[in-house]
């Protein structure tokens, strides 16, 4: 559909750059192909490692959770609310507690 | 912006070859391997892994392995104003990246609020379009979160969440106008391909006014510094909104929807917003603050060539070397102070690549007599405004930018 401005595009590129007229390659992409790494970590073992292993691993890694500042209970419970309410991170009612309770004890405001 | 031909990528690649090889032998060699990086996040935790995991990408600090998040080392920053490919931070919202993209079959919509809906291919966007480019920071929202006190949950970044690149591709409005926007048309959407694990998560989208959408320098990029996007930086399309936060610079982008009506999506209205506050600042605990999504950026600089903790000689004159860009326009002066801000003297800015762009500056520097100094930065842009001498503060973590320090010790 664009056709007929392509004279006028390779007319301005040899007029402005004609020293680079001979080697004229219009840019270029590749399809690309890759595998991108994952992460098999889980939480350190504790009381709730399995609910938080199963629960949030499917959507992050344990690496950003694991690098977190301490913070309060209340912060905590925030956050994985968040998870639940603005993420849709399928997670059990009664899951809530053990996760919170975990994050608390592992990083909690000292 | 210059308006290019389809030729000017070959000049571009030799200039900018010659930059990306100086980095990769400064950090290939074996004085310079190390496995891990103690980032200075006040309280901790600072640890993390540099991998070389990602491909096409070189050492980076691992942030998150999925979706992924990748800093860039801050020595990088050092090397020249443009951020090599290879070590471009990188930040993705949702796991479900697409790892296989056939250029053949990749096409972008534009539909909406237009008189003809269209459907590009990438050979449409690269052949048959006026190609400009431009060089633009793109900096995370929430770069150098990790230095917030009292701490805020989030990416745990120290300040490389950014970077500089020249930017090829074309005109958002050229685009817009091949569709033809209708009147009443007052946002433009844009969604890539990126997709939640959980099927009813909000898809990641972001919205602009239209007549920024229409400004004639937002653009959609092909290529940064010369070559096609690593795949984890957004190819084979990224939105690039020159002196707005990165949140806007739409990866693998492939719809483009014109609104009538303001955008209510989740990532425009209730993520990434800000306080309605000078610097987006509140108080630790603040509520009932206006809330407002986060758009242009504000000046920064920072040293490049010295880390805290470092040594020089008394009264010897030393380098000092640096970085700094204005946020939505271009770079005044850079001033540093070797007294905590009682007294500051202006650096030698270096060429001027773009006012989106990172700007190296200079200066020599002496240190009267032996003890510990605190070196200052402060960058005002061309709007006159300056970094602030307090960090601002919010729930969480944007726009820092306060002046940065460097405790240099002279002996």
């Amino acid at each position: 559909m664009f056709r007929n401005m392509l004279p006028a595009i390779i007319l301005l590129g040899v007029t402005s750059m004609p020293f680079v007229a001979r080697a004229a390659t219009p840019f270029e992409l590749k399809s690309l192909k890759i595998d991108l790494p994952d992460s098999d970590k889980m939480f350190p073992d504790g009381p709730g490692s399995d609910t938080i292993n199963n629960n949030c691993l499917a959507c992050h890694s344990a690496d950003m959770v694991l690098n977190q500042p301490a913070l309060s209970k209340q912060a905590w419970a925030a956050e994985v609310n968040k998870m639940i309410n603005n993420y849709k991170a399928p997670v059990a009612s009664e899951d809530v507690g053990p996760i919170v309770e975990y994050l608390t004890s592992l990083k909690g405001a000292k | 912006m210059a308006e290019i031909g389809d030729l000017h990528h070959l000049i571009t690649r030799r200039r900018l070859l010659g930059v990306a090889s100086v980095g990769a032998l400064a950090l290939t060699s074996p004085s310079r391997a190390e496995t891990t990086i103690d980032l200075p996040l006040p309280g901790g935790p600072g640890a993390r892994p540099i991998t070389t995991g990602f491909p096409q990408k070189g050492p980076m600090i691992l942030q998150r392995t999925r979706p992924p998040l990748l800093e860039t080392p801050f020595e990088v920053f050092d090397k020249g104003v443009f951020t090599p490919n290879d070590q471009f931070y990188v930040r993705w919202h949702w796991a479900i990246i697409p790892t296989d993209i056939d250029i053949g079959k990749f096409s972008l919509t534009v539909r909406g609020h237009v008189n003809q809906a269209l459907s590009l291919s990438l050979n449409d966007i690269l052949h048959a379009l006026p190609s400009v480019r431009l060089s633009a920071v793109n900096q995370c929202s929430g770069n150098s979160r990790g230095f917030f006190q009292p701490r805020v949950p989030g990416g745990e970044w120290a300040n490389g969440a950014m970077g500089n690149a020249l930017w090829t591709g074309v005109r958002l409005k050229d685009v817009l106008d091949k569709a033809g926007v209708k009147s009443g048309a007052v946002q433009v959407r844009f969604k890539g391909l990126e997709e939640p694990v959980v099927a009813d998560a909000p898809r990641f989208m972001k919205s602009l006014d239209i007549d920024h959408a229409r400004d004639g320098e937002v653009m959609i990029a092909y290529a940064m510094n010369g070559e096609q996007l690593p795949l984890v930086n957004g190819f084979p399309l990224r939105l690039v909104v020159p002196g707005w936060y990165a949140t806007y610079w739409v990866k693998m982008l492939n719809d483009i929807e014109v609104l009538n009506e303001p955008d209510t999506n989740y990532w425009t209205k209730v993520a990434y917003t800000i306080p309605d506050t000078p610097h987006a600042s509140i108080k630790p605990g603040e509520t009932n603050v206006k809330m407002v999504p986060i758009n242009r950026m504000v000046p920064r600089s920072f040293v490049t060539n010295i880390v805290s903790g470092h040594k020089v000689n008394a009264a010897a004159p030393t380098t000092l070397r640096g970085i700094a860009f204005g946020g939505d326009c271009g770079v005044a002066s850079v001033d540093y102070s070797i007294d905590r801000g009682q007294n500051w003297r202006q650096a030698q800015l270096e060429k001027d690549e773009g006012k989106y762009g990172f700007r190296q500056w200079q200066t020599q520097f002496m240190l009267p007599s032996p003890g510990k100094y605190t070196l200052l930065t402060r960058c005002t842009n061309s709007n006159g405004v300056a970094q602030p001498d307090t960090p601002n503060w919010n729930p969480a973590g944007f726009m820092r930018n306060v002046v940065e320090s460097v405790d240099i010790i002279a002996a």
